[in-house]
């Protein structure tokens, strides 16, 4: 672990991976539950980093971590999301090629591996998604597309994401969900915050 | 239908709804948002007996018009502007008591770039996730205020203070002074990135809106060339794109960003920031 100190208001902790960074966000939540922690406006975990941003006196709590220990991430108590999922992207057979499948296979393949919320990002709900096994990642496309609808399923490196909102997009879209990922008059607003397991299940043709 | 409107006669070139913002979402993806001259929309409504966190109107550089159905007392501040009511000059800074049906003009930025009009009661929009800033990256909050955009008001709280305190300030400075903190990745840029940054010759440009300030002059270059995963970004981090010229991220800065931040400035000197001209020498100096 290394803390690097940002401004004169937050730290940047930045763990081995992004496993360790779920796993060290996840003791940062429990220690604050626990009122263990001085408070702090936000807690952002990335993709291998979680910042303390309004933080009163970060040199001391940058003290206080070094001597932190923590486990893994652990599942979190409450239910596994679910999203079902509708596996007829534009870009199934691109990612079915470059797994080397046949497309029919991609929803098995993808629908098979727990996910977890790694962070949020890019647009409000917009959950990283990490998950799936490494030999399975796949680059972004070559040219976003200018308009991606809501409640698309893509992949882009290791992660997969849902699109709340439509909006410009360069992932490779393998499904969608009819399912709302993102209401501000909801509580919580985003279905899929950090640290949430999701599963996607696969819906008929 | 209720009389307790404003209702937008010259939107003017971006005039948005703005509080002090939807903090404590960053986790969500949500930027924080709010007015960029904080001290500023808090000044006004002292003015009219608001709260501080009542919304204002954020207008940018060219000004607006509205006209209030019922009458209101206004207070216009932030960057200096000729004010009217109905064509007659008013006080800037200063409560004022706009009739019914009367246009209320703010006029262009004589100096500075975001003038702030708070209305006795607010404006009274219907919040997202507890704010009623419009956030320009994420689209959040109320849309952006078109001409014929009816904006409702609250109930005024009290009786308007006369004096509101001290002023904020008059107008920009001549030459805008950031202090900034090394890191959390100056290591990107070798010993020479934070000489360049500190090296002064920077001016704000043009590009620069509510996410962040853009710089033109001394670019930094980078000594590494691997990616930097994405990680968690704060108000005042300046961040340096591929093209070497440091962003200075203001109120609708993204949560999470993937390239490196070479400093932050510290945040009492953002509301100059956001009043900056395009063109007004920017020096960094390092706290302390």
């Amino acid at each position: 672990m290394r803390v690097l100190p940002v401004g004169d208001r937050a730290l940047l902790v930045e763990l081995a991976d992004g496993e360790e960074a779920g796993a060290f966000h996840a003791e940062v939540l429990r220690r604050r539950a626990a009122g263990a922690l001085p408070p702090v406006t936000e807690i952002v975990p990335a993709a291998r980093t979680v910042l303390l941003d309004g933080v009163a006196d970060p040199g001391r709590l940058a003290a206080e971590l070094a001597g932190w220990t923590f486990g893994p991430a652990g599942a979190r108590a409450e239910a596994v999301v679910e999203v079902p999922v509708r596996y007829d992207g534009p870009d199934l057979p691109r990612v079915a090629a470059l797994w080397g499948v046949a497309e029919e296979e991609v929803a098995a393949i993808h629908s098979a591996a727990g996910f977890r919320v790694a962070f949020c990002g890019f647009a409000p709900g917009f959950g990283y998604l990490t998950g799936l096994p490494e030999r399975y990642a796949v680059p972004r496309r070559a040219t976003p597309r200018t308009s991606v609808p809501a409640g698309a399923l893509g992949l882009a490196g290791p992660y997969t994401g849902v699109y709340p909102r439509s909006s410009p997009g360069g992932w490779q879209l393998i499904g969608r969900t009819e399912l709302t990922l993102w209401d501000p008059g909801r509580d919580p607003a985003a279905l899929l915050s950090p640290g949430a397991r999701v599963r996607f299940v696969p819906e008929g043709p | 239908m209720t009389d307790r409107v404003v209702v937008v006669v010259r939107a003017g070139p971006l005039t948005t709804v703005q509080d002090l913002g939807r903090p404590g979402r960053a986790h969500l993806g949500v930027p924080r948002s709010g007015a960029l001259d904080a001290p500023a929309a808090r000044w006004v409504n002292r003015l009219v007996g608001n709260a501080e966190g009542a919304a204002v109107l954020e207008t940018t550089v060219g000004g607006c018009a509205v006209r209030p159905r019922r009458a209101v007392t206004v207070a216009v501040g932030g960057a200096p502007c000729a004010v009217r009511v109905d064509g007659r000059p008013v006080a800037w800074g200063a409560p004022v008591r706009v009739p019914a049906g009367a246009v209320l003009d703010i006029g262009r930025a004589v100096r500075g770039v975001r003038t702030y009009a708070a209305f006795a009661g607010g404006i009274a929009v219907e919040p997202v996730l507890g704010s009623r800033s419009t956030d320009l990256l994420s689209g959040l909050g109320p849309p952006v205020p078109a001409d014929g955009t009816e904006l409702p008001l609250g109930v005024p709280a009290g009786p308007p203070s006369v004096t509101g305190g001290v002023m904020p300030w008059a107008g920009p400075p001549a030459e805008l002074v950031l202090r900034v903190r090394p890191g959390p990745r100056d290591d990107w840029f070798g010993p020479d990135g934070l000489r360049v940054l500190l090296s002064g010759g920077h001016r704000v440009a043009a590009a620069s809106n509510r996410i962040g300030m853009r710089t033109e002059g001394p670019v930094l270059r980078r000594t590494r060339s691997e990616e930097l995963p994405s990680e968690g970004m704060v108000l005042g981090a300046v961040q340096v794109p591929p093209d070497g010229r440091p962003v200075v991220f203001l109120a609708d800065h993204p949560t999470t960003g993937g390239y490196p931040v070479v400093a932050v400035v510290d945040v009492r000197a953002l509301p100059a920031a956001a009043q900056a001209v395009p063109g007004t020498p920017v020096r960094f100096v390092m706290a302390r």
